[in-house]
């Protein structure tokens, strides 16, 4: 080989300048719509924010919470049957979810890591993560509230909880699977039964995200409107009774929202506000209590 | 022989695990087994409660466009024709978008800004739907007729063809606002899928390229997209899994009307979600209320296969990830 180049000539030269100018010139372009992209993604999150915040606020005062759901162009009225419905509902959901979510999570990381239960629940759990929540609803209508003949609370309840199982399910598997396995092997080699081992040692060492997991599905739940519709429907006055139709923050917002009367429209904006609050802190909890286990 | 025990008898607890051990196996069986009879119970009671309708109708249900309460008599095109459109303006915003964003987090972005960024996408899918339909509705519907319908109109409107894209009373909803706000909620589901497939991308590849004398852009189009396209497209169905099913947002902008006189983007319309979330409660027993668990049952199976679909080519970029390393 030679060891001087030859010097290329002067329309070579050109030719080879231009082609990688265009490819410094597509590449600037690229990535400017590459930024374009991110911003536009924030753009619309600081928008929906901040008209929540400022239409949010304008809405809310002391009566929100202690007065019940208003009847239309009223003077005053609150959301407290609804805010109290919510709060009923979407804990009991994730008492009866959160145990079979975590027993199942069990199941596949412990007993199902391979063999065609595991695989099939795993592969299914998937899918009911994202299946739409309105077609849980149908399911809960056509299984209980067809049955019994009423809407009820507990109808809600049902369907939410069959929401927060996949949620828990997912997280708890992903936590599990992230135990070190000299962990068990030594709490086996101690003579540790296998439930004692999960419960004591692998469950422990992961609590941090199995909460995780049930924060997630609450701030899920809490903002779910399409499986309460026909379960729980709704009601103007105040109830703790499991048996009747029951009030919740989301629906009264759509019913509120999709009025013409002011009050209401104001009262739904309240509402909102407050449960992207909620869910936001939620999230910023869970992951908070996440980061500093790991 | 019995052997010697210098310890005499076992503890107590010794004993007592064998139980304990077959009670939390079972109940760990069972609750996998509550998740497959789920599944198996949603699709029965679906077809159960479709039944009447499916006799009646059968497949043809698919494309009959009437739909008359008052008639008794139903048929599910509107309907499905509303759910295809919308869900396929949000992935035509949404999948570009999304790409420039992962594009964005995984390439561009300086190391400190990459976590709150990250994390503010992840908030944008952790507001409930409902944030959105409202916001959608009052804030958005508006602005969209003001600045961008009424202008198309203007301008357009007498085009044959394209004219008829754009007519309709400006008041901000349709098919066109249900599909932006799709997108707006469907963005970061597939732009952190998209993100995480990146990730997986081996270093030492886009190293070669960039030794190679690669520019940002070619390094990600010509070789970080080749190797996770699988998990791109998987990705990308995830978000219309989601897009088909969303209820709220949907309800709140679309309109709700059932008409397919025009194609207009601005003309109210109806989807399968919001078809149910507005008359299933009010529907009589009988071929309305089995019509729209008919409309259920049809949405669920889509967005099944979507799901289905999205899983099993994600699956198969982990699969790969396996062998190539």
């Amino acid at each position: 080989m030679s060891a001087v180049p030859t010097p290329l000539s002067a329309p070579a030269h050109d030719t080879r300048m231009a082609i990688f100018r265009r490819r410094k010139r597509v590449n600037a372009i690229a990535l400017t719509l590459s930024l374009a992209a991110m911003a536009f993604g924030l753009f619309w999150l600081i928008w929906i924010l901040v008209e929540t915040v400022r239409l949010g606020v304008g809405g809310l005062a002391w009566s929100t919470f202690t007065e019940m759901t208003p009847p239309p162009q009223a003077e005053t009225g609150g959301l407290a049957n609804a805010i109290f419905g919510s709060a009923l509902m979407v804990s009991l959901a994730t008492l009866i979810g959160t145990p079979v979510g975590v027993m199942a999570g069990v199941y596949l990381a412990e007993y199902g890591q391979r063999g065609w239960l595991g695989s099939a629940t795993r592969f299914i759990n998937d899918i009911l993560l994202s299946a739409p929540s309105i077609v849980i609803g149908l399911f809960i209508y056509a299984v209980w509230v067809a049955r019994v003949k009423s809407f009820s609370g507990f109808a809600g309840v049902l369907a939410l909880a069959l929401i927060v199982i996949p949620v828990v399910i997912r997280t708890t598997e992903n936590m599990l699977v992230l135990i070190p396995n000299s962990l068990r092997e030594a709490a086996y080699a101690l003579g540790t039964p296998k439930w004692k081992v999960i419960l004591a040692v692998t469950l422990k060492a992961a609590r941090a995200g199995v909460v995780t997991g049930v924060l997630l599905a609450l701030a899920r739940i809490a903002g779910e409107t399409a499986p309460l519709l026909f379960t729980a429907l709704s009601n103007q006055f105040w109830t703790s009774d499991l048996g009747e139709p029951m009030a919740s923050l989301p629906v009264t917002i759509f019913k509120f929202a999709m009025s013409p009367y002011e009050n209401w429209q104001k009262l739904a904006w309240a509402g909102v506000f407050l449960i992207t609050l909620g869910v936001l802190a939620l999230n910023i909890l869970a992951r908070v209590l996440f980061r500093n286990k790991h | 022989m019995e052997r010697a025990d210098p310890l005499g008898r076992p503890p107590a607890a010794r004993r007592s695990s064998p139980w304990g051990d077959r009670l939390f196996s079972v109940l760990a069986h069972a609750a996998a087994w509550v998740t497959l009879a789920l599944l198996a119970g949603i699709i029965a009671s679906l077809v159960i409660g479709a039944w009447p309708a499916i006799r009646e109708y059968g497949i043809e249900f698919l494309w009959r466009s009437e739909w008359d309460p008052v008639q008794d008599r139903y048929g599910g095109l509107v309907m499905i024709y509303g759910t295809l459109v919308t869900s396929f303006i949000a992935l035509l915003i949404a999948v570009p978008v999304s790409f420039g964003i992962a594009l964005f987090l995984t390439e561009l972005s300086p190391a400190w800004l990459k976590r709150p960024l990250g994390i503010a996408i992840e908030l944008l899918a952790a507001v409930p739907s409902i944030v959105y339909g409202m916001w959608g509705l009052l804030v958005f519907g508006p602005l969209l007729a003001r600045y961008v319908q009424q202008p198309l109109q203007s301008a357009f409107g007498d085009v044959p063809g394209l004219g008829q894209l754009f007519s309709g009373p400006p008041v901000g909803l349709g098919l066109l606002s249900a599909g932006i706000i799709l997108a707006i909620m469907v963005i970061p589901f597939i732009a952190s899928v998209m993100r995480d497939v990146f990730d997986v991308t081996p270093p030492m590849l886009k190293e070669s390229a960039y030794g190679l004398g690669s520019t940002t852009w070619e390094v990600v189009w010509k070789v970080v997209l080749p190797y996770t396209k699988t998990g791109v497209i998987g990705g990308i169905m995830l978000g219309l899994g989601r897009a088909l099913g969303e209820t709220m947002a949907v309800t709140f902008v679309i309109g709700n009307m059932n008409q397919l006189d025009s194609l207009s983007l601005f003309e109210a319309a109806n989807s399968i979600t919001s078809a149910l979330a507005n008359e299933f409660a009010e529907a009589g027993e009988g071929l309305h209320q089995a019509s729209l668990i008919y409309l259920g049952l049809i949405l669920f199976f889509i967005t099944f296969v979507v799901l289905s679909l999205s899983k099993i080519l994600l699956a198969q970029l982990k699969k790969g990830e396996g062998a190539r390393s």
